[in-house]
């Protein structure tokens, strides 16, 4: 997305006129850099010279924003068919849990599925006959993220103590899970959320001290961290591979942000949310992501409009939204909130087109099988749901 | 701490302190991230949505979720009928 810099549109030029750039006559410099480029930059630069020009790139930026807001983006939705009635009913339950289940993921298998708990527990689950194949007790409480590898020989855990452990998945009855545990990641403050990359070789992590980072499982080295929330970075999703080595985080900042993984460097970053965002995920074909929030509203932003472009919300809607996921096509969010609901939005209408009930408790996360199938929730009222 | 009146040969000045570098490497932090912000090459919102219009509607029919699959096809649908006793 970065477009090469322009010698010409350089500001600190010495002498040279700067020509209107290609794309907007808008976008063009004033004339009062082409008398600052003689005084050269690092030397000379001075706090006003730099405010001057934050704010100049401020107002260009501004300006070139509404040039693209040409349209809102439900208007264009308005040729697409409506969709008709969803029946999505509880097809399992998963009871297991002691307490508030906070975290689960899918296996690419589209069928074992990896939950997390207040209590400490990991529980891995056969969704399809609903039986329990794993289970280990974490040293700490508040098991806040949990993530399948690829492989489906391991899954990720961690929360209040801070770390990102790697336990093999191991059939041997007469293995204990916990005595093979690996100790991947080292955050200061806790761990909440984890994500394999591609392979199990890295893990991505995200957490309260305000940080993500990158790390070798096998080593436990730290390979990248990325650093630019002002708060708890709370969520995270990977773009999906063909699109490319970003990510998605989002935090108490209430920013969602965009990471390059080779540099560390954040290159898109969006604040439109009026409270903590709880949950991002990537659109699936990697050219926007949605967002849930403590603003009892789901967004969606376009990573190449750079802007946010819709907005899922209703006046009966007050409770955060916690966790979102995509159908296959895109064309479905889901979205648990903490008024025990689920909440299903037509991406391209923004209208809800269904909302499911069934949790006794907040619905803390949710995620889309990974053949599109059917979704699961976890709950604050200690169990998981499979809708379909 | 006054913003204008430091010395233009870049010399450090008496009258520079901590806070007034602090606040200069702040500010020359900001002017990157504003001029990478600004490098990037962006389209319009009506393309924009179009596309991601397009992505849906040729994915539509492979997904479960939104055209519904027979129970026979999803794992997770019952294919006996229930008895009610």
């Amino acid at each position: 997305l970065l477009r090469q810099q322009e010698p010409q549109q350089h500001p600190w030029e010495p002498g040279k006129q700067t020509p209107p750039p290609t794309r907007s006559h808008r976008l063009s410099l004033p004339a009062s850099f082409a008398k600052m480029a003689t005084e050269g930059l690092h030397e000379n630069e001075t706090l006003a010279s730099l405010k001057n020009e934050a704010e100049s790139l401020k107002g260009k930026l501004e300006e070139e924003t509404m040039f693209l807001h040409d349209v809102l983006f439900h208007q264009v939705a308005e040729r697409v068919e409506a969709l008709g009635q969803f029946v999505m009913k509880t097809r399992r339950t998963l009871k297991g849990h002691g307490n508030k289940v906070l975290c689960m993921d899918w296996c690419k298998d589209k069928r074992r599925i990896v939950s997390s708990s207040q209590d400490g527990k990991v529980i891995v689950w056969d969704s399809f006959t609903t039986n329990k194949e794993h289970a280990v007790t974490m040293p700490c409480t508040w098991v806040m993220a949990c993530a399948y590898a690829p492989s489906g020989c391991a899954i990720a855990c961690g929360g209040l103590d801070n770390k990102c452990s790697v336990y093999p998945l191991t059939f041997d009855k007469n293995e204990n899970m916990a005595a093979k545990k690996k100790s991947v990641a080292m955050h200061t403050n806790y761990l909440s959320a984890c994500s394999f990359t591609n392979s199990d070789m890295q893990i991505l992590t995200a957490s309260g001290d305000g940080t993500c980072a990158l790390w070798d499982v096998e080593s436990g080295q730290l390979l990248q961290s990325f650093h630019g929330h002002g708060a708890d970075v709370l969520c995270l999703d990977l773009a999906p591979s063909e699109t490319g080595n970003t990510f998605v985080s989002g935090g108490c900042d209430k920013k969602a942000m965009v990471w390059d993984m080779r540099s560390g460097q954040c290159i898109q970053s969006f604040e439109t949310h009026d409270s903590d965002i709880n949950s991002v995920r990537y659109y699936p074909s990697g050219d926007a992501f949605a967002s849930g929030s403590d603003d009892a509203t789901c967004r969606l932003y376009d990573l190449r409009a750079d802007r946010e472009v819709a907005i899922y919300s209703k006046e009966s809607i007050i409770f955060g939204a916690s966790s979102v996921d995509f159908s296959l096509s895109g064309r479905l969010l889901f979205a648990g909130y903490n008024d025990y609901t689920i909440n299903v939005w037509d991406v391209l209408k923004g209208s809800r087109v269904s909302i499911l009930f069934g949790h006794e408790n907040r619905v803390s996360t949710l995620r889309v099988s990974p053949d599109g199938t059917a979704f699961c929730s976890g709950s604050w009222d200690h169990t998981l749901r499979i809708w379909a | 701490l006054q913003e204008g009146g430091f010395s233009r040969a870049g010399a450090r000045s008496r009258w520079q302190t901590m806070s007034t570098t602090n606040n200069i490497a702040q500010a020359r932090k900001l002017v990157e991230q504003l001029r990478i912000e600004a490098g990037i090459e962006r389209i319009k919102v009506s393309k924009a949505s179009s596309e991601l219009m397009n992505y849906c509607e040729q994915h539509a029919r492979n997904d479960p979720l939104l055209v519904g699959v027979p129970a026979s096809e999803n794992p997770f649908k019952d294919k006996k009928p229930c008895i009610i006793l």
